[in-house]
């Protein structure tokens, strides 16, 4: 019974670490895609790059860790703007056709690039000592690294909901995401809200690429290996919604892990199935507008 | 890709044979007598193009978005993998089989799928070919999973061997079935089926509207396609006497989406010009280069962005476009 239990709590937690890491590198590709219906594969590219620029920051200018990740993000936020001013937004309103081809070359780019800089090896991050071990919760001990990754992601997680629900800017957000003629017919300037959105997605997703190092790895197949992961999170929990891609996060990273605790040989099956039976039973999401 | 007006592009509407589109057939032949020690790859070249094709008349003509094509191009090659396995290894009705596997496979999952648009669409079409991938890896005691399957193959009709030195035969056999099906596709794009799916791409309302049966149009062409990319991943397993799982990967969807925007889509010839083109360089960017930087990669993602940013329909579109330009100037 205790293993049994033991078992549980072990997928219950690695399902959870995992899930919070996905949320935040997903929900800005989410929100982004909601506003714009722009089909964005070069997402994960992002993320990727923060990692990379993560790693030379801490080996080649001798940065702490935290400090970093947080410059990473905005490093690759600002990048994010550059690219979605000069190319993003001559596609907005175009066919889905030429965004996925747009974003699949972009991605192609970015690995290419990343591997010419830093070699097709992974990269790793020296996690701080306060960082490593593991924290005894009295009945349990838990690695210290994933309770870390919890505990900034869902205080990120709820940062974004509160924003997302009770600022005005969220109510901006949400509105142009339900009928983007209407909020642009009351003033809003939704060209701009989509352009600072997706900067703050495209840093989320960096700050993630950084920190899940230890689970995602930081090597140049990144952006192609956890791709479909990304579009599952958005596809499942509805485009446009903070709080569809939380649940489909938490789903996919919890049957994730029990599937690879309990089938490891058919785990990969298993997360397709539900997708698939999720989307037919709501092809717009969990939380999505049909 | 934007067709523009229909009426502006011939090569759409007007299903006359112009003597131009014997060109690839008569290079095809040539490349048997001038190049015979590049057969290997000329085979592999046309099994691509029948494989794009396939996907071209979802994406170029229905504007279906797939990125799990793989799905049926695996399914095709695993039909043929598995007959020899259990002892069937006679090449046409292997292909046969291979196109009513696919092609059932198309069928039942294009009519619950093509219920869908837009994103969810691609997330499904990713998921089924990412499914059948894990699958064929989980069940590696029947297809061999990562280490492969060897197949064998009797002559054709009886007469002509495949051997693994020379592809001289499997080389005249795929053009064969190249140009059967493509006999086919060309008839079919300009039927009134045809044209009812440019319709549907163009504007699914108006098609609803004016009766056409839309859901009905979608799952017979995407049967279709997923057949003749059975057919392709068939002859693969065939030509090449030998299958991994590989013939099931997303990065193999991807390929062949590439292959068919560089060659441009709804045009039935960009597939030959994007599969081929798509071949080569990679072949000769690896030769020159070498693979231990991804010089190829750099070069697929750059065509890819140029190509969007162009605004031209890939390859054939380009060629179009200069060709219209230069008569524009003498004329």
């Amino acid at each position: 019974m205790d293993l049994v239990l033991n078992a549980m709590v072990s997928i219950a937690f690695d399902g959870l670490s995992f899930a919070i890491l996905l949320f935040v590198i997903s929900v800005g590709l989410s929100v982004t895609m909601g506003l714009m219906g722009f089909v964005n594969l070069a997402h994960g590219a992002f993320a990727m790059v923060g990692g990379y620029v993560t790693v030379a920051l801490m080996t080649h200018a001798g940065m702490p860790f935290l400090a970093a990740v947080a410059l990473a993000a905005l490093g690759v936020a600002a990048l994010s703007v550059v690219f979605e001013r000069l190319l993003y937004a001559r596609f907005y309103g175009e066919d889905e056709l030429k965004q996925v081809l747009l974003t699949i070359g972009l991605v192609f780019m970015a690995v290419a690039g990343v591997t010419f800089v830093w070699g097709p090896n992974p990269q790793i991050i020296q996690t701080p000592d306060y960082l490593t071990g593991q924290i005894d919760f009295g009945f349990r001990k838990f690695p210290t690294y994933r309770v870390f990754l919890i505990v900034v992601g869902g205080a990120i997680a709820a940062a974004l909901f509160f924003g997302f629900d009770r600022t005005r800017i969220g109510a901006q957000i949400r509105a142009a995401v339900d009928n983007r003629q209407m909020a642009e017919s009351v003033g809003i300037n939704v060209g701009r809200l989509f352009t600072m959105t997706f900067a703050l997605g495209s840093g989320l997703a960096a700050a993630g690429g950084a920190l899940g190092s230890e689970i995602l790895g930081i090597q140049p197949t990144f952006a192609l290996d956890y791709l479909v992961f990304f579009l599952i999170v958005v596809a499942v929990g509805g485009l446009g919604s903070v709080r569809g891609a939380f649940v489909a996060a938490l789903l996919l990273g919890v049957i994730n892990n029990a599937g690879n605790y309990l089938y490891p040989e058919a785990s990969g099956f298993f997360i397709y199935v539900v997708v698939i039976a999720v989307l037919l039973w709501r092809p717009a999401g969990l939380y999505g507008k049909a | 890709m934007s067709l523009g007006s229909l009426a502006a592009a011939p090569i759409l509407t007007d299903h006359r044979v112009r003597p131009l589109e014997a060109a690839p057939w008569l290079i095809a032949i040539a490349v048997y007598f001038v190049l015979p020690a590049q057969l290997g790859l000329a085979t592999q070249i046309l099994i691509m193009i029948l494989f794009a094709l396939s996907l071209d008349l979802i994406v170029g003509y229905a504007g279906i978005i797939s990125l799990g094509h793989a799905a049926f191009f695996g399914a095709g090659a695993y039909t043929v993998g598995l007959l020899s396995k259990y002892g069937w290894t006679e090449p046409l009705t292997g292909l046969l089989a291979a196109a009513a596997i696919a092609g059932l496979i198309g069928f039942g999952s294009g009519w619950v799928l093509l219920r869908t648009r837009g994103l969810t669409l691609l997330m499904l079409t990713i998921a089924v070919a990412i499914m059948l991938h894990e699958l064929a890896n989980d069940l590696d005691t029947i297809t061999g999973g990562f280490d492969g399957l060897p197949i064998e193959t009797d002559p054709i009709l009886g007469l002509f061997r495949f051997s693994a030195l020379s592809y001289d035969n499997q080389y005249f056999y795929a053009l064969a079935v190249l140009f059967l099906v493509f006999v086919l596709v060309r008839s079919t794009v300009y039927s009134p089926f045809g044209r009812s799916l440019v319709g549907i791409k163009e504007s699914t309302t108006r098609m609803h509207a004016i009766g056409s049966p839309v859901h009905l149009r979608l799952v017979q062409v995407y049967s279709m396609s997923a057949a003749i990319a059975g057919v392709a991943g068939g002859l693969f397993a065939q030509a090449n006497a030998y299958l991994t799982t590989q013939v099931l990967s997303f990065g193999l969807s991807g390929d062949v989406l590439i292959m068919v925007i560089l060659g441009g889509a709804g045009q039935l010839y960009g597939a030959f010009l994007g599969a081929t083109a798509f071949l080569l360089l990679e072949r000769q960017t690896e030769l020159v280069l070498g693979t231990e930087f991804p010089y190829w990669q750099l070069a697929v993602g750059t065509a890819l962005v140029l190509t969007v940013l162009s605004g031209q329909n890939g390859l054939l579109g380009l060629a179009i476009t200069l060709y219209r330009r230069l008569r524009g100037r003498t004329s």
